[in-house]
């Protein structure tokens, strides 16, 4: 019975206790020992025909690898997903497997934690530096990637295969995009990132920093230096606020400052180590379903309290919001920010919301609505809104490159990913906001789209 | 090497002017345009405007006060040494045309940025009326450049030891209430002499431009960190600006939003000093 009863439930990932977590920016989950990674391995039902592998945006052969694994072949392993992710470390950490190949698993009881065992391998390559992704031998062709995201980096990695020259072109001074910027060092911690942009720059991608294509270059410049192609792959890291008064208060972050200021710049380790100033005072109100990273952050910033206030669903993996909550974050659903109230010297103190009714159609509530307002005193508001595609490539090119009015998204031919002639996009640029593992599948098209319009093989 | 500093030079106490390496900055540059930096490592990214570029030469000019840790470590490179990480140009270029009488007024540091305009816009024709400010005749900059190029210059110092004492904004409201008249009013300087400068003009209906020095992170517009409201609506001065209609701006967010880390600065500036340990 007992053996029964392991085999339905999922080896756990070990994590740091919550008491360190709450006082340091180092990882949370710290990854599956090689006992465990074989256990959980186990498991896995070798599926003749494997859903997983189809609810994969990018169809990873995941029995594959899962079998290399029980044979103790991690080397194997790691070049099969090698062979369909270009970030497999990162995948590892940040895909939403629960909602993509886990969904699929036909194991009774609990699925496969896929993620888990793919990050195993992944990391066990990455750490024994195994490279076998061969290059093709030059064709003469040049792409410039514009921007180095999860969906740059993919087309880069692939094109390079291809035998193409690649330059990635990256606004800040650090590469990764939303790698760096957005997603917190407990979550992703930048030496992996690091490793694995290593890894495609050793596929002879050439990099240049604190390039703003739009501003420092154009387009037209990019092709007039004789690049043959150019990918956007700018993604959607623009702010949207919630139109509200009170947003430019002293004290109210935009999601995106927060976390650029936490993680691109490590506010965290201000004053000494870095040299960027972050305000976490009092309580915190995060408002708005994409705030969990931010509100996990502020707890490990010292905030007295951190409440998340949405209304309806959180974005986010499971266990990572498992794991914000655990930390302290505390959950407002059903509410919505209506005015953010400030003192005399122009600093926030409170924001102020509504209750919003449940959904419930069917059995309408037969008692008398509850007060709809109440005020939350908060020393600090970060607003966690929708992001909007970055579009500043766009500008200052004779290109026609045409985006869409009310989303900024880039318009391209949804075969060939192709915005105007010569000029493809993809990533969260072309989608709006979505995630790590949708931008590598597109980018991973475009790469096939983008060689076939320099092979001439269309 | 790219972003070296080919070219130092104090212009006041506190106040230095570098020339930097940076073919691809200085090819693309435009009047009113800025560029983002971090000397080291682990330093904050910081805005200063583009004060002159030489596209043949390849290189940047920047003017900055050592007020922060951060121009602190600027001013302490030398030629020869290079700065970390340099980006640009970034925000919208200024307008340079025909106006007819303009007046340039410029506060501190911010002369040399006042400078920049005023050269331009005599380039194409302009009349130009400056009028430019500081604590003391010592900190005044670009006093011989802007004697050469302007139709009328006036000096102020807070403490009289040059020109009028008393600020920027008295000599503006003096002039204007003595029946003179522009067509274009440009500033740029502290917010609260901006702020002054745009009621002095208001109540002529003076199309009036000032220069935002907003605090910025990325400077792309990712963050947000520069917002400003102007016209009731929200801007970013990073890509939205820098410059915009001054009787819109709400200077009063402006200075706080500057404001915010005035702690936290002090902080880095006294460990960089090596104050700040009490231990």
């Amino acid at each position: 019975m007992q053996m029964l009863d392991v085999r339905l439930r999922q080896i756990p990932m070990p994590e740091l206790p919550v008491e360190e977590r709450i006082r340091t920016f180092s990882e949370v989950a710290l990854g599956y020992t090689e006992e465990q990674a074989l256990a959980e391995a186990s498991r896995c039902l070798q599926c003749s025909q494997p859903l997983c592998v189809e609810l994969c945006p990018i169809h990873v052969d995941i029995p594959g690898f899962i079998r290399l694994i029980r044979l103790g072949n991690y080397e194997e392993a790691y070049k099969i997903i090698r062979q369909k992710n270009p970030l497999p470390s990162i995948c590892g950490r940040v895909c939403p497997h629960e909602k993509l190949c886990a969904m699929g698993c036909k194991n009774i009881g609990e699925p496969i934690n896929i993620g888990a065992l793919e990050r195993f391998v992944a990391d066990y390559g990455l750490r024994r530096g195994i490279r076998d992704l061969d290059t093709k031998p030059f064709t003469g062709k040049s792409v410039a990637i514009v921007g180095s995201g999860p969906a740059g980096l993919s087309v880069a990695a692939e094109l390079a295969r291809m035998g193409h020259h690649v330059v990635i072109f990256e606004a800040l001074h650090e590469l990764g995009g939303v790698l760096v910027y957005g997603i917190p060092e407990f979550r992703l911690p930048k030496e992996i990132v690091k490793q694995e942009i290593n890894y495609i720059m050793g596929l002879g991608v050439e990099i240049k920093t604190n390039i703003v294509i739009g501003r420092t270059l154009t387009i037209d410049d990019l092709f007039e230096e004789g690049f043959n192609a150019v990918f956007l792959g700018t993604g959607a890291g623009l702010p949207k606020l919630l139109n509200i008064p009170g947003e430019n208060l002293c004290g109210v972050y935009s999601l995106n400052e927060f976390l650029i200021r936490v993680n691109l710049m490590k506010a965290y380790l201000f004053p000494y180590k870095s040299k960027t100033p972050i305000k976490v005072k009092g309580k915190v109100a995060v408002l708005g379903a994409r705030g969990m990273d931010a509100a996990r952050c502020a707890i490990r910033l010292g905030a007295e309290e951190v409440c998340l206030f949405y209304q309806r669903r959180i974005v986010g993996r499971k266990d990572d919001i498992r794991r914000g909550v655990e930390e302290g974050v505390k959950l407002q659903p059903l509410t919505k920010p209506i005015k953010i109230i400030g003192n005399e010297d122009g600093w926030v103190k409170a924001v102020e919301l509504k209750r919003l009714k449940p959904i419930n159609a069917t059995y309408p509530s037969p008692f008398p609505e509850p007060s709809l307002e109440f005020l939350y005193n908060a020393g600090t508001v970060i607003i966690a809104n929708e992001h909007i595609p970055n579009t500043i490539a766009a500008m200052n090119t004779l290109k026609r490159i045409r985006i869409r009015e009310r989303e900024k998204t880039i318009i391209v031919n949804p075969v060939t990913l192709e915005a105007t002639k010569g000029v493809f996009a993809g990533g969260d640029v072309v989608s709006g906001a979505s995630s790590v593992i949708k931008a590598i599948e597109t980018g991973r098209r475009a790469a096939q789209s983008i060689d076939r319009y320099l092979t001439g093989n269309s | 090497m790219v972003n070296e500093i080919v070219f130092k030079e104090e212009l006041a106490p506190r106040i230095k002017r570098i020339n930097v390496r940076n073919p691809v900055i200085a090819r693309k540059s435009k009047s009113g345009q800025f560029v983002i930096l971090r000397v080291e490592e682990d330093g904050e990214r910081i805005p200063l405007t583009l004060i002159d570029w030489d596209p043949k030469d390849g290189t940047i000019t920047l003017v900055f006060k050592e007020v922060g840790a951060t121009t602190k470590k600027l001013g302490e490179l030398e030629v020869g040494d290079t700065i970390h990480d340099l980006v640009g140009p970034l925000g919208n270029p200024g307008e340079i045309m025909y106006y007819g009488r303009v007046c340039i007024v410029g506060g501190g540091v911010a002369i040399a940025s006042a400078y920049e305009r005023a050269r331009r816009l005599k380039d194409v024709g302009n009349n130009i009326v400056a009028i430019i400010g500081a604590e003391t005749a010592k900190s005044i900059i670009y006093r011989e450049e802007f004697r050469r190029l302007s139709n009328a210059l006036y000096i102020t110092t807070d403490d009289g030891s040059e020109g009028v004492k008393g600020y920027v904004s008295y000599v503006l409201t003096e002039l204007l209430s003595s029946g003179e008249r522009f067509d274009l009013v440009y500033a740029v300087g502290p917010v609260r002499m901006m702020e002054a400068i745009s009621k002095a003009t208001k109540p002529y209906g003076i199309k009036t431009i000032v220069s935002l020095n907003s605090l910025m992170v990325d400077g792309t517009g990712m963050c947000g960190c520069c917002r400003v409201t102007v016209g009731g609506k929200t801007m970013f001065t990073c890509v939205d600006g820098p410059e915009f209609d001054a009787h819109l701006v709400d200077f009063k967010e402006l200075e706080a939003r500057l404001g915010m880390y005035s702690e936290e600065e002090k902080l880095v500036l006294n460990l960089a000093e090596g104050a700040g340990c009490r231990c």
